[in-house]
C-alpha cells in the first residue's frame, strides 16, 4: 500500500533525523501511536505542528516589528512553540526555543529576532528533510 | 760533844756556811716532798700516763731523798744515836731506791723517746690528710661548678645564649676579671673578638690566626697559660696595675659533617675558637690546677652545646623552608583549582553559546544554497558552509574532549544495527574514495550479531575518523575495512589479562581493522598519534584532536585502539576493539529507532475509559489525545479551562490538565471541578501534565487535590502504568 511505502521511507529518513539531532525519543513515541485505527497519526500531528509553528513564528515576527514590543506576548508564543515542539519531539526547535527564551527575559529584541530566525531555520530544515522523505506532508507546499 | 739546854746554840762566824747548808737542806727537802705531790696530782689528772709504776718508784726515791735531807737538818748539831741511825737508814734506803730507779730509767727513756717520735709522725700524717681533704673538697666544688655551668650552657639551644652564659658563669665561678671569646671569621684567616664578659658590645677586634701563641693553644686540648701582653689577651685598658695571669683554651667548633659513624672528628678538619680568661689584676692569685681543669671541661661542653645549637638551627631552617614550600604548593593548588573551575564554567557557557550561532550559520547557509544563486555565489556559499561545518566539528571536538577529560561524558547506550552502522560509513566514504580512485571494500564477518548495545553515535564517529584518516592519507591503492568478533587471544595482546572480561552472553568484543596502502607512519611518531594537538607532519590530522578523542571514546567503551605501520610509504593498519553488549531476546523495548512498521502493542487495557483532556497547545493536545486513544480511552479534548469545567460530567473518570498553560490557572480549574462534583463518588480523578520538575509544582498540585502528576514528555508505557495505578489506587506517585 502506498501508505505503508510512504511510512517505510519516512521511517528510513527518520533514522537520519534522529542521528542529526533533529528529532528525539518523543518522536518515536509518536510513531508507536500509529496503528490500524489511526494510520496517519504521525502525519497528521506533524502537519498540525508545522502549521501551528509557522503561524506562531509569523506572529512573533510581527510582534517584534512593532514599536512597543509586548514581551509577555512573545513569551507566550515561545512557550507555545516550545510546548508543541517538545510534544512532537522536534528537539532542535525545542532547544532553540529554550535558548532564545532568555532573550525574552532580558527584553533583548535583537536577540529575539535572531532566535526566531534560527528557529524558523530549524523548522524549515526539518520540513525539508521530511519533504525529501517523499512529499509526506502535502501541506508544506503552501509554505515553501 | 757538850749537851746544851740552849734552844738556839750560838752561831759562830764559821758557822755561816753551816747556816746556809741548813737552809738549803730545808728547801731541798721541801722541794723533794712537793715534787711527788705535784706528780701525783698531775698524773691523777691525766688518765693516759702509762708508767705508774715508774712514778711510784720515782716518788719513793724523791721522798726518801727528801727525808734524807730533812734528817740531815738534825745532824748539824749534836745529835743522838737514834738520829744517826735514822739518818743511816734513810740514806741506805734512798741509795737502794735510787739505784733501782736508775736501773729502771735505762729501760724507760728509749720508750718515752719513741713515743715522741710516733707523735710527730702522726702529726705529719694528720697534716697530710688535711691537705688531701682540702684538695678533694676543692675538686668536688669544681665538679659542682662544672655541672652547674654545663647545665646552664646546655639549657639553651641558642648559640648566643650559650656563649654568653659560659662567659658569665665562668667569670662568676672563678672570680675572673675578664673573659673573652675569639671566633674564627668566615675566611678562617682571622679571629674576631665576639664576646666579652664586661663589655656588652665588643668592638670587632681581629687578630690573624697564625700567631704562635694561638697555634700553641690550638695544638693542645689543655688550658695554656699565656702572657698578658699577647694580642689576644689585651682586653683591658692598660693601666698602672699588674695584670693577672691569663689562660687560654681552645673551643672546638663542630659541624654536622664532622660526625662520622665510626670515627670521631679528625683534627685536621676542625675549626677552633679561643677562650681567654684573665684573673683579677693586682691579686696574688695564681691559676690552680683544678681551675685549669674546670676551664678545659667547660670548653668541651661548650663545643658540644654549640654543635647542638647548630643542628637545631639547621633543622629549624629546613622546617621553615618546608613550610614555605607547603604554603606555595597550597597556593598553587588553589590556583589550579580555580583555573579548572573557571575553565569548566567557561566551557559550560561556551558549549551552549558556541553551538547556537554555529548551527544558525550552517542552517542558513544550507538554506541559501537552496535559493537561486550565480555559480560564483554558490561557490562562495559552499565554502562558507564547508568552513562552518569544519568549525562546528572542531568546536564539538574540543567541547567533547573537555568533557571526556573531566570524565563527565557518558556514553549514550542504545541498541543499534551493526550492519547499518557499517553500511552508513561505507556510503559516506565511498564517494570520496571513488574520487581519489581508491579501491574501497567493506567485509563483515558472518559471526557478527545483527544488533548490538552501545553508543552508536560515538562508535560511528570513531569509525568515520579512522576510515577518514585512511582515505585522507592514501594517494593510491586500496582501503579495506573488516569487522569481526575478536577472539580472546587477540584481546590479550593489548591489555592486561585481568582487565578483560571474558566475552559472554552479555557482551562481545568487536574488532575493526582498517588497512590502507597509504603514506604509512614513521615508527617514531606512532606513540604521538593519540596525543592531542601533536602533529607529526603538517598535513596529518587537521585538528590534532580527532584521534585523541577516538582513543577516549574507545577507552570509555572498554576497548583499545592502535595504529600499526611498517614505516613511511608502507601503508598502515588501524585496529579498533570495543566492547558491545548483546541485546536480549526481546529487542522491542530497547529500540530507539523503530525499524518495523509499528503495530498494536498491547490490547488496550482501558477500553472505553472516558477521559477529558485540557491543553491549549493544539499540537500537544493532539499528541496526548493520540496517546490516550492508543491506549483505548474515549477522549474529549478541550482547549480552555472554562470549556473543561463545562463539558465535564459524571461519566468522565479522569481529567488531564496541562499545567504549563500560561493563561489558564490549571489549579483554579481543578478547584472548580471539585466544586462541581460535591459528592466524592462522582468526582473524576485529576492528573496534571507538566514540564516542570520542581517541587513547588508538585506541592501546588497536591494542595489543590490533584490525584497525580505526570512529567512531559509522556511515553506510552508511562501513561499506561500511571493510568493503571491511578485506577487501582485512586492516585499515583510519579517516581521521576
Amino acid at each position: 500500500m502506498e501508505v505503508n511505502q510512504m511510512q517505510r521511507s519516512f521511517l528510513e529518513y527518520a533514522n537520519v533525523l534522529f542521528r542529526e539531532g533533529f528529532l528525539d525519543g518523543q518522536f518515536s513515541q509518536l510513531q508507536m501511536l500509529a496503528d490500524e485505527s489511526n494510520p496517519d497519526f504521525v502525519v497528521e500531528v506533524v502537519s498540525l505542528f508545522f502549521e501551528d509553528s509557522q503561524k506562531l513564528l509569523n506572529d512573533l515576527t510581527t510582534t517584534l516589528d512593532q514599536q512597543n514590543v509586548d514581551f509577555k506576548k512573545i513569551d507566550a508564543h515561545i512557550h507555545q512553540l516550545k510546548g508543541s515542539s517538545s510534544s512532537i519531539g522536534a528537539q532542535r526547535v525545542k532547544n532553540a526555543c529554550i535558548a532564545f527564551r532568555n532573550f525574552c527575559d532580558q527584553q533583548n529584541v535583537e536577540g529575539l529576532s535572531f532566535g526566531s530566525s534560527i528557529t524558523f531555520a530549524f523548522l524549515f530544515q526539518l520540513e525539508q528533510q521530511i519533504v525529501a522523505a517523499g512529499g509526506a506532508i502535502p501541506i508544506l507546499s503552501e509554505f515553501s | 760533844m757538850e749537851l746544851c739546854n740552849c734552844i738556839e746554840p750560838p752561831w759562830p762566824a764559821g758557822e755561816l756556811l753551816m747556816k746556809y747548808q741548813y737552809i738549803s737542806d730545808f728547801f731541798i727537802a721541801l722541794a723533794y716532798f712537793s715534787i711527788p705531790l705535784e706528780l701525783i696530782y698531775f698524773v691523777k689528772k691525766s688518765a693516759v700516763f702509762p708508767y705508774r709504776w715508774v712514778l711510784v718508784q720515782f716518788g719513793a726515791f724523791i721522798v726518801l731523798c727528801g727525808a734524807t735531807h730533812l734528817i740531815n737538818l738534825w745532824t748539824f748539831t749534836l745529835h743522838t744515836k737514834t738520829v744517826a741511825v735514822v739518818m743511816t737508814t734513810a740514806k741506805v734506803l734512798t741509795a737502794a731506791v735510787s739505784c733501782a730507779t736508775a736501773l729502771m730509767l735505762v729501760h724507760i727513756i728509749p720508750d718515752l723517746l719513741s713515743v715522741k717520735t710516733r707523735e710527730l709522725f702522726l702529726k705529719n700524717k694528720a697534716a697530710e690528710l688535711d691537705r688531701e681533704m682540702g684538695l678533694i673538697r676543692t675538686q668536688e666544688e669544681t665538679g659542682r661548678h662544672v655541672r652547674m655551668l654545663t647545665h646552664e650552657i646546655r639549657s639553651t639551644l641558642d648559640r648566643h645564649t650559650i656563649l654568653k652564659t659560659t662567659l658569665v658563669e665562668l667569670g662568676r665561678t672563678l672570680g675572673l676579671e675578664e673573659c673573652a671569646l675569639w671566633m674564627p671569621t668566615r675566611t678562617g684567616l682571622e679571629l674576631q673578638l665576639s664576646y666579652t664578659l664586661r663589655h656588652q658590645n665588643p668592638v670587632g677586634f681581629t687578630v690573624p690566626i697564625q700567631l704562635p701563641v694561638i697555634n700553641q693553644v690550638f695544638n693542645t686540648n689543655r688550658a695554656v697559660k699565656i702572657s698578658p701582653n699577647s694580642p689576644v689577651a689585651r682586653l683591658r685598658p692598660t693601666g698602672m696595675y699588674m695584670p693577672g695571669e691569663v689562660v687560654a683554651v681552645r673551643v672546638p667548633l663542630l659541624h654536622l659533617s664532622n660526625f662520622q659513624i665510626h670515627d670521631w672528628p679528625e683534627l685536621s678538619t676542625r675549626r677552633y675558637a679561643l677562650m681567654v680568661l684573665m684573673l683579677p689584676s693586682d691579686s696574688a692569685r695564681q691559676w690552680h690546677v683544678h681551675e685549669l681543669e674546670l676551664v678545659e671541661v667547660v670548653a668541651d661542653q661548650v663545643a658540644v652545646a654549640l654543635s647542638h645549637a647548630a643542628i637545631l638551627e639547621e633543622s629549624m631552617k629546613a622546617r621553615d623552608l618546608l613550610m614555605e614550600q607547603n604554603v606555595a604548593l597550597d597556593h598553587a593548588r588553589r590556583e589550579a583549582e580555580t583555573a579548572v573551575r573557571a575553565r569548566n564554567d567557561f566551557l559550560a557557557v561556551m558549549n551552549h553559546e558556541m553551538r547556537t550561532p554555529m548551527h544558525a550559520i550552517i542552517a542558513l547557509s544550507s538554506l541559501l544554497l537552496e535559493t537561486e544563486l550565480t555559480p560564483e555565489q554558490r561557490l562562495m556559499v559552499e565554502t562558507v558552509l564547508k568552513s562552518s561545518n569544519l568549525l562546528s566539528t572542531l568546536i564539538n571536538d574540543v567541547l567533547d574532549l573537555s568533557r571526556l577529560e573531566d570524565g563527565s561524558l557518558k556514553l549514550e547506550i542504545g541498541t543499534f544495527s551493526l550492519h547499518t552502522l557499517f553500511r552508513e560509513t561505507y556510503n559516506l566514504i565511498k564517494p570520496i574514495a571513488s574520487v581519489k580512485k581508491l579501491n574501497f571494500t567493506l567485509s563483515l564477518s558472518s559471526e557478527l550479531p545483527e544488533f548490538a548495545i552501545g553508543d552508536e553515535k560515538r562508535l560511528m564517529q570513531v569509525l568515520l575518523n579512522v576510515v577518514g584518516n585512511a582515505v585522507k592519507f592514501t594517494k593510491e591503492g586500496s582501503i579495506s575495512v573488516s569487522a569481526f568478533v575478536a577472539k580472546l587471544d587477540s584481546l590479550r595482546e593489548f591489555r592486561a589479562p585481568d582487565l578483560i572480561s571474558i566475552p559472554s552472553d552479555n557482551h562481545f568484543y568487536l574488532r575493526i581493522e582498517v588497512k590502507d596502502t597509504g603514506l604509512g607512519i614513521n615508527p617514531q611518531d606512532l606513540p604521538k598519534l593519540f596525543m592531542k594537538f601533536v602533529q607529526s607532519q603538517p598535513t596529518k590530522n587537521s585538528s590534532g584532536l580527532g584521534l585523541a578523542i577516538c582513543k577516549r571514546f574507545v577507552n570509555l567503551m572498554e576497548g583499545h585502539i592502535c595504529i600499526e605501520s611498517e614505516g613511511l610509504g608502507k601503508g598502515s593498519t588501524a585496529i579498533v576493539i570495543v566492547k558491545l553488549g548483546i541485546p536480549g531476546r526481546s529487542n522491542e523495548s530497547k529500540l530507539s529507532f523503530v525499524h518495523k512498521v509499528p503495530r498494536n502493542q498491547v490490547k488496550p487495557a482501558f477500553s472505553g475509559l472516558k477521559v477529558v483532556l485540557m491543553d491549549d497547545n493544539s499540537v500537544g493536545r493532539m499528541v496526548t489525545k493520540g496517546l490516550l486513544v492508543h491506549l483505548g480511552c474515549d477522549v474529549l479534548a478541550v482547549g480552555s479551562g472554562d470549556e473543561c469545567v463545562r463539558v465535564i460530567n459524571h461519566e468522565h473518570k479522569v481529567v488531564f490538565l496541562d499545567v504549563s498553560m500560561p493563561d489558564v490557572n490549571s489549579f483554579e480549574v481543578a478547584v472548580r471541578i471539585h466544586e462541581k462534583f460535591s459528592k466524592r463518588m462522582d468526582r473524576p480523578l485529576i492528573v496534571a501534565l507538566t514540564g516542570n520538575t520542581d517541587r513547588m509544582t508538585k506541592e501546588n498540585c497536591r494542595r489543590v487535590g490533584m490525584n497525580g502528576v505526570l512529567l512531559k514528555p509522556v511515553s506510552v508505557d508511562k501513561m499506561r502504568s500511571a493510568l493503571s495505578e491511578l485506577l487501582e489506587k485512586g492516585f499515583f506517585v510519579e517516581s521521576k
